[in-house]
């Protein structure tokens, strides 16, 4: 097959392999049910603390924020173990021998975990809004959905550089696990940058759900949002750049060393 | 004698067997360091908002974050039985039950109260938050009450967690309602009335009362009266974990549902 036939397949094999995932995760109850309750537990736990001092935009601030938080959990804790899931799946071996990339598998797959944290951000927005009768205005809705998108897009390419990244790591769902807390606080979901220490902020601005939390925010409140999406999209395409490389030389490892199948 | 070898002994070998999460590769990240991250980012989700100071989050955090190993390791302690296949083997055996139930919880009392001591000590010093001296002892105290009456609760969830194919489900949900409801970040004066409510009948709620009021240097009398209440509850959720345990016994016995996950 020639390469431009090889590379007009692939947007399709992008998006069977994204809806495939999509199902297999929405028949998982336990999966489901914790990406949606899991995020909605500190969103809870921020919003009750948010409303006894905070005034409205502080409040409206910390709600945009805690209902992109569900993303950035599906990411952290369910990218990390991507690869690993696979490997326990026993499809492992399949993805490696396909002729396809590595990478544009995995892609999708984080794709489609990010797709998950959407949703969850959908029902915290519906609870903030019922429980706490707090309603998010949005002054440009396309903006606001175009910089939804390109985060979300960003976010599932930090997935998967993490996914390939934290491959060697056996228990790499606890090192997801423990990315998630401080992932929250360094992309400023609920905290403005500006109250952590100065140190943290060139860390902060390398993660592209930091530009991207910034861009809603600012299409939210009818600002200018095209400077954050930029960096947004540039850091995501980093991204995937990286985690092409590292997942290019991993593969070749595991092959070297007979290690694919390992768990 | 052969209950004294059944709490101590079995107790220890089944919770090395049966707690997956003792792997240095899982035991440091999930149990150490998360922890730890989750009081620094309450700390500065409080501070945004003006609620408490950073003292309260340290303590609140540092003693709820013992639910996490106990939850997991008494589920995992009693749950697990069944998904290596060994409940059948367990349970024909003449030991008696509240021996060998109660044991498995030892280990995971102790383990947690390391946990949030460690936790409480490491955010406590990234924050600049000190506890006195002479606190440390008493505070030390009551976090091994919460631990005891979180680890009473678990023994309940394990129970149930023989019926159910989602432990981890129950177990995470259980930490996310403990984590609103306890007090930890949100005062109980800023709960709806029927939450606080629930709080009270909560693990974990008067412990971390009690540990707030002597890190700011009351006496152990003071706190006494809180103390009592949570070491009530968990002689009463041990209680309940061992009536529950025996049911679920004796239902797998008749409907022939032993290790059927």
């Amino acid at each position: 097959m020639s390469r431009l036939k090889r590379l007009g397949r692939m947007p399709r094999l992008v998006l069977v392999v994204w809806w495939l995932h999509l199902r297999m995760l929405a028949v998982s109850a336990f999966g489901g049910l914790m990406q949606i309750v899991w995020p909605l537990i500190f969103a809870t736990s921020a919003l009750l603390m948010f409303r006894v001092t905070a005034d409205e935009q502080v409040l409206i601030y910390a709600t945009l924020g805690a209902a992109a938080m569900g993303i950035w959990s599906a990411m952290a804790t369910t990218a990390s173990n991507m690869l690993q899931a696979q490997r326990w799946a026993g499809t492992l071996e399949l993805i490696v021998v396909a002729p396809t990339p590595l990478a544009v598998i995995l892609l999708p797959i984080a794709l489609a975990m990010a797709t998950v944290g959407m949703a969850s951000m959908g029902a915290t927005l519906l609870w903030a809004g019922l429980v706490f009768g707090i309603t998010v205005p949005v002054a440009s809705p396309v903006e606001f959905v175009l910089s939804l998108v390109v985060t979300v897009i960003a976010m599932a390419l930090l997935g998967f550089l993490l996914s390939v990244a934290v491959v060697r790591y056996r228990t790499a769902w606890a090192l997801g696990n423990v990315l998630e807390f401080p992932g929250w606080l360094l992309c400023g979901f609920l905290v403005p940058l500006t109250l952590l220490p100065g140190w943290v902020t060139p860390i902060s601005y390398l993660l592209a759900p930091t530009w991207g939390m910034a861009a809603i925010r600012e299409s939210a409140a009818g600002g200018d949002p095209w400077r954050a999406l930029l960096f947004c999209a540039g850091l995501g395409l980093a991204y995937a750049a990286i985690g092409g490389l590292i997942s290019e030389a991993v593969l070749n490892s595991a092959r070297r060393h007979a290690t694919v199948s390992l768990t | 004698m052969r209950s004294v070898r059944v709490f101590f002994i079995g107790g220890l070998l089944a919770y090395r067997a049966l707690f997956s999460w003792l792997s240095p590769w899982i035991f440091i990240p999930t149990l150490l360091v998360l922890p730890v991250f989750q009081i620094l980012l309450f700390a500065f989700v409080g501070r945004h908002a003006g609620l408490e100071s950073d003292e309260f989050y340290v303590i609140g955090n540092a003693v709820q974050s013992s639910s996490t190993p106990c939850l997991a390791a008494m589920t995992m302690a009693i749950a697990g039985e069944r998904y290596e296949r060994t409940l059948g083997v367990v349970l024909v055996t003449p030991a008696r039950r509240v021996p060998m139930f109660l044991g498995r919880a030892l280990p995971v009392v102790a383990n947690a109260w390391a946990c949030s001591l460690f936790s409480l000590l490491v955010g406590g010093t990234l924050l600049g938050v000190g506890i006195h001296a002479g606190a440390w002892l008493p505070v030390s105290l009551v976090v091994l009450v919460g631990c005891l009456s979180c680890s009473a609760l678990a023994l309940s969830l394990g129970a149930l967690a023989l019926r159910l194919r989602d432990t981890s489900t129950l177990t995470n949900i259980t930490y996310g309602v403990l984590l609103i409801v306890s007090g930890a970040n949100v005062p109980l004066a800023a709960l709806p009335a029927w939450l606080a409510a629930i709080a009270e009948w909560l693990p974990l709620t008067h412990a971390i009362a009690a540990a707030r009021l002597l890190a700011a240097g009351a006496s152990f009398d003071r706190a006494a009266g809180l103390v009592g209440r949570e070491l009530l509850l968990a002689v009463g959720y041990t209680t309940v974990g061992l009536l529950a345990l025996r049911y679920q016994e004796m239902q797998s016995r008749r409907h022939a549902t032993l290790e059927v996950a």
